[in-house]
């Protein structure tokens, strides 16, 4: 057991109890603070499921130590959204970019993280941005609809 | 991405039959909320895990689990003679040792499970287990374990199925003959939802509850019944969130144990696999060598085929006699031909066990036969599509089974309509941004490097379970004051089934509120989400129950309105005469009244094959056509995949939105299967059980699809519609490996092989540069 | 187990000092072991807050890049325009996730065989800046990464710094792998032509223990570049064919799962054909 300490995810300060020595963000939120979006599919880096945004930035939860980002703000895909749903997971919806959606969590992280940097992302750009997220179920080309048309409404255009 | 149907959403209609109705669940997994079966707990709640064989093959000498019991958390250690039934399971035969006993088969095999407090103390009670192992010479060629002299790694013997397939006239040979040999490797059906299950036990062990992500409720059931003594009553299991299957959760992985544990220790206990473990935790698509041999008449036309399969089924049968069964009945593809002479083997080795992965034999058949048309319109002098044209299937024709096939088979209409899809308006080897070349983000290729190539494919699936299998489905429809709730145990996957049983009671009752119940065996079987069955199995049993509930609402209307309940129908929202066209309200004729039937639905009955290969085993089929156009860098061997088109038969779109989903994803897992996906396996021991060495395509991988649905409604199907789950998985392969060939051959003259599947880069330079392929090549 | 995270260099050699902590970076590579059942015994000190060691400078002909800078920072300029090889290496790790994590200095520390930015700071004769407590050492790439997965870093050293010289001429790196992107380099090859000082060098990875240099087929491209004189000359095909084949010699492949010792062979000739290619294209054009 290591010293009891603190993160700040989706702009509240957590305690984090009984934590368990060097284990990743993916595991505290998980199984220490109960936030269980953010999903396990292959604890290396290689998939995208566990993604969260790190001041911002996107990153695996599974590669991350919890314990060394006690002063970063983390948000999980728990924290997206104004009343709890935001433009791009609506998209997702809609478009049928959902099918088991156990990758689905991590997408969304990545896309927010995407449209926030790249407004007017080519397809290129969100294949680029999104290479990091694998899905099994959708092929990924209603996932691309779907930032597609949350850029396009962003920008004002009509569909 | 063009299609023929509309998408627009529920929003604008209804949400009844046709319509793109978004998932109901869809919400919940877009904010994270959506439970999957790794998301459960319960207070109290142990940890699980599995001790398993480092050995393709080994007796087992000595097995000490004291050690185990002595760490600090650690609860309980469990080996095969605390199995409280039957030491057994599988699909079809039970071969398969719950926990192992005096031998191990393959790598992965579990030997002990334990329970304790954390992870961490399983991981230490994991490795304290002492067992004493006598390696033993694995059995990893399947061409030897054909031979009966071979020494058997199995009381069942090393053959799981042999099946032979006779047709006609065994001595007809044609003006053409081509020949080839396809080594086809094992994909994995890599959900990304890893094997997660929670059993809790009932106070005083008399029966548990396991929340588990499955393919078949029912199945797991009467497994887990044999193997825990309880009757199937006291096992009740509800189907947990499911993150994909693919198949390969049709097969027990973690039921068994996690239910053992539960009731020993009398908590709940969590089994999660990690991902390695998964690799080895559950069956995955047979590696096959097939060889072919296509006759053909002066006119291309096909007279015979001579076919060879050998599927290796690794340790334990599964339903590796059901995959040979559709991979040899499925030897002359969408085509017809009178003659035909095929022996199919599957056996077993101590590589890792094989069963269902989505197409089901058929991949693999159909990887080989669309190749063979691929020579034979090379040695005719015809192009790949007129070959294919010319030998069509059409309803009434048979199959070598001599099975008449009577499902709409459109394969012309597949084959025209993937033709006129429009090709890709992407130049050759746009250089704006890396991933528009072959070698991607790599840089490793410049514009003048590239070569493009198309390709086609067109296949032949069944639908449904074949040779007498009576795989029903069961819905229950209650309407409660105009509540409408369905009850099934139809796994939900990710497939969409959840959204399409609303729309269809909508649709038949003229009701809009419709929920789901929990998906659990508190209702009849539904059957294995797997076989491109749902849609018309489940959907049916939803129908058909839909129906009977509507007859009782017509029949409270005649009642009310006057004459006969045949005098009134649904329509829309109202329930109105037919001959004078007074309506009312649905919801007004079911307020305060409750409604609950419950139906099983069950296909046409089918036969066994008999030793002949002769037999009407399969239910029905569905086709399918693709394209594929892709830039080659033929010295580095690396492959751009620049667009699919596809034409599918499927009958009727329930929900068009969801159908483009199941195709797109399908097209996905086929081109891991051409250039990407391999397990690795290397005298019985798996290379690359990770994500950074198993590659499935990403976004970046992955082109345009073009879609044509092709909508004939089958007169056999109970909504018209035909799955639609395996058909874009199965001929997409062959097409992107026949436009590599394509490609190739514009560098160098002469036919081009590609036997291997997935065509690795130095196959590509080989075959470039104009050399022979032996048939066992590293890379 | 103690995580601390220092604010700044001298705190964290500080706690380095002992020998006993590991540092982290990006934990693109710890982190794996970690959750593979290899728990941590060791104390952590996290770097994740020293912000001296995770920026970049250019300073003149040298770009300066702290140990802990992300592939991200890397990638952009102004490493972009500069080093143009070492913004493409870091573009092609993995995926967004792990470049906003990964370091170059974590990569020089695993010292993976297939580490991306090896052969290019290799054929760039960059210098790694190391530090501990009590001294600093200038390294070549070779003298700091001596076998597979080994350095000759002391338990209380920590990468500070890559010093990478900004040299005027055509460079790029070339990966191989089998999807389109999120791949470990099957080959990796690196080829910087520096006009000034009239020379080609090449950084080879995946076909070694270590990232290889081809000091012979770095002679014979100097001699295909320039002639005796120091005038620049175009290279023919023969050239190019034979500098390439010296690289092929260089390389030590091994087969694995991933690939076989012909693909690795053919493939490294093949890339370092190319890219002679367009170095002798971009030379001739200017």
């Amino acid at each position: 057991m290591s010293k009891p300490y603190q993160l700040h995810v989706n702009g509240q300060t957590l305690d984090v109890p009984d934590p368990v020595p060097g284990e990743s963000l993916m595991t505290v939120l998980r199984e220490r603070l109960g936030l269980r979006g953010t999903k396990t599919a292959c604890s290396e880096g290689e998939c995208g499921s566990c993604s969260v945004l790190v001041d911002g930035e996107l990153m695996c939860s599974c590669l991350v130590m919890a314990a060394a980002v006690t002063d970063r703000a983390i948000t999980t895909v728990e924290g997206l959204g104004d009343d709890g749903i935001s433009d791009i997971q609506r998209a997702f919806v809609e478009c049928g970019a959902v099918q088991c959606g156990f990758c689905t969590p991590g997408l969304i992280v990545a896309a927010h993280a995407l449209l926030d940097r790249h407004p007017d992302a080519t397809t290129d750009t969100v294949r680029e941005e999104l290479a990091g997220n694998l899905c099994r179920c959708t092929g990924y080309g209603r996932i691309i609809d779907a930032i597609h048309s949350v850029a396009i409404a962003r920008r004002g255009d009509r569909p | 991405m063009t299609t023929t149907t509309d998408t627009t959403n529920q929003t604008a209609g209804r949400g009844v039959i046709g319509a793109s109705v978004t998932r109901p669940d869809g919400v919940a997994k877009v904010r994270g909320e959506f439970e999957f079966s790794s998301d459960l707990s319960a207070d109290g709640a142990l940890w699980g895990a599995t001790l398993r064989s480092p050995y393709p093959r080994a007796r087992i000498v000595r097995l000490d689990t004291s050690p185990a019991l002595g760490i600090a958390g650690v609860t309980c250690v469990l080996t095969a003679e605390d199995v409280p039934g039957r030491n057994a399971f599988g699909l079809v035969d039970a071969d398969q040792p719950v926990l192992a006993v005096d031998e191990v088969r393959f790598v992965g095999e579990p030997v002990a499970i334990v329970a304790a407090e954390s992870p961490e103390a399983c991981a230490a009670a994991l490795a304290a287990i002492i067992v004493d192992y006598e390696e033993l010479t694995p059995l990893i060629d399947p061409e030897v374990a054909i031979d009966p002299a071979s020494e058997s790694i199995h009381p069942s013997g090393n053959v799981i199925r042999h099946q032979r397939i006779e047709c006609g006239d065994p001595t007809v040979s044609g003006h053409f003959v081509v020949e080839g040999t396809y080594e086809i490797g094992m994909q994995d059906q890599a959900f990304l939802g890893l094997e997660a299950a929670m059993a809790i036990p009932d106070p005083g062990g008399t029966g548990v509850e396991l929340h588990v992500a499955t393919q078949w409720l029912h199945e797991d059931q009467a497994q887990l019944a044999a193997s825990l003594a309880l009757p199937p009553e006291a096992v009740r299991l509800t189907l947990g969130g499911v993150g994909g299957a693919f198949g390969g959760r049709e097969d027990l992985s973690l039921q068994v144990h996690t239910c053992m544990l539960a009731l020993r220790t009398g908590r709940p206990v969590r089994i999660h696999y990690s991902r390695p473990e998964s690799f080895v935790g559950h069956v995955h698509r047979h590696p096959a060598s097939i060889t072919m041999r296509h006759h053909a008449d002066v006119n291309g036309r096909l007279v015979k085929i001579e076919a060879r399969f050998v599927l290796d089924g690794g340790a334990y049968a599964s339903t590796s006699s059901a995959v040979l069964v559709n991979a040899v009945t499925h030897t002359q593809g969408p085509y017809r031909c009178d003659n035909a002479v095929v022996d199919g083997w599957a056996v077993r080795t101590n590589n890792l066990p094989c069963g269902a992965m989505r197409g089901f034999g058929v991949v693999q058949a159909c990887i080989a036969h669309e190749a063979q048309m691929d020579k034979l319109a090379e040695a005719c002098g015809m192009s790949p599509l007129e070959v294919r044209r010319i030998n069509a299937m059409a309803t009434g024709d048979r199959l070598i089974t001599g099975q008449i096939v009577e499902s709409v088979a459109p394969v012309l209409r597949c084959i025209d309509e993937t033709d006129r899809l429009p090709l890709p308006d992407v130049p050759l080897a746009p250089a704006d941004h890396p991933y528009g070349l072959p070698g991607g983000a790599g840089l490793t290729t410049t514009p003048s490097d590239v070569v493009r190539g198309i390709g086609y494919g067109v296949s032949i699936k069944n639908l449904m379970y074949s040779e007498g299998f009576d795989d029903f489905s069961t819905a229950r429809c209650i309407v409660d004051n105009g509540q409408v709730t369905l009850k099934f145990a139809t796994a939900e996957v990710g497939q969409g089934f959840v959204t399409i049983a609303p729309q269809i009671a909508r649709t038949v009752l003229g009701l809009d509120a419709v929920d789901i119940d929990t998906i659990d065996t508190g209702v009849g079987s539904a059957g294995s989400t797997s076989a491109s069955r749902q849609t018309w199995m489940s959907g049916g049993a939803v129908d058909a129950a839909c129906r009977k509930v509507r007859e009782k609402i017509l029949e409270a209307a005649a009642a009310q309105m006057g004459g006969a309940s045949v005098e009134y129908t649904v329509d829309n929202t109202d329930v109105v005469h037919l001959g004078d066209g007074r309506r009312m309200p649905v919801v007004d004729i079911v307020r305060d009244r409750l409604y609950d039937e419950t139906v099983e639905y069950h296909h046409r009955p089918t036969v066994p094959l008999d030793q002949s290969g002769r037999g009407d085993c399969h239910t029905a089929f569905a086709f399918a056509a693709h394209r594929a156009v892709v830039d080659v860098d033929v010295e580095l061997g690396l492959v751009k995949v620049i667009q699919i088109a596809t034409a599918q038969d499927v009958g009727r779109a329930l929900n068009p939105l969801s159908v483009i989903g199941q195709i797109e994803g399908g097209i996905a897992q086929g081109l891991g299967l051409a250039v990407y996906e391999e397990i690795i396996m290397d005298g019985g021991h798996i290379r690359n059980a990770s994500f950074t060495d198993y590659l499935l395509p990403t976004i970046a991988d992955m082109p345009p699809v073009e879609i044509a649905l092709i909508e004939e409604p089958d007169p056999q199907a109970p909504l018209g519609a035909k799955g639609v789950g395996e058909p874009p998985c199965i001929s997409v392969t062959p097409a992107v490996i026949a436009a590599i060939r394509d490609a190739i051959s514009q560098v160098r003259p002469g036919p081009v092989d590609l036997p291997h599947i997935p065509v690795r880069p130095m196959d590509i330079v080989r075959a470039a540069r104009g050399e022979s392929l032996s048939r066992a090549m590293a890379d | 187990m103690l995580v601390s995270t220092p604010r700044s260099l001298e705190e964290a050699l500080a706690a380095l000092g002992d020998g006993s902590c590991r540092p982290l970076a990006g934990g693109t590579d710890l982190m794996v072991a970690v959750n593979h059942g290899h728990p941590m015994t060791s104390d952590v000190v996290s770097l994740d807050r020293v912000d001296e060691i995770r920026g970049l400078t250019l300073d003149g002909d040298v770009v300066r890049i702290g140990g802990a800078a992300t592939w991200t920072l890397i990638a952009d300029e102004p490493v972009r325009s500069t080093v143009p090889a070492l913004a493409q290496a870091a573009r092609t790790v993995g995926s967004p996730q792990i470049r906003n994590a990964g370091t170059i200095g974590g990569n020089i520390a695993t010292a993976s065989p297939a580490g991306d930015s090896l052969g290019v700071l290799a054929a760039l004769d960059a210098t790694v800046e190391v530090r501990s407590a009590s001294c600093t050492r200038l390294m070549a790439i070779p003298d700091v990464i001596i076998g597979p997965k080994v350095t000759s870093l002391e338990a209380d050293e920590l990468i500070v710094a890559v010093h990478v010289p900004v040299v005027r001429g055509w460079q790029s790196y070339a990966k191989v792998g089998v999807r389109n992107a999120m791949v470990i380099a099957t080959v990796g090859v690196a080829t910087v032509v520096n006009e000034e000082a009239r020379s080609v060098s090449f950084g080879l990875t995946s076909v070694g223990p270590t990232p290889l240099r081809c000091p012979d087929a770095e002679v014979a491209a100097c001699e295909a570049f320039w002639t005796l004189d120091g005038t620049p000359r175009t290279p023919t095909a023969r050239d190019i064919g034979h500098i390439a084949e010296l690289v092929m010699e260089g390389a030590q492949p091994i087969d694995d799962h991933r690939s076989s010792v012909e693909y690795r062979r053919h493939s490294v000739g093949v890339l370092a054909a190319r890219h002679l290619r367009t170095a002798a294209r971009t030379l001739r054009e200017q």
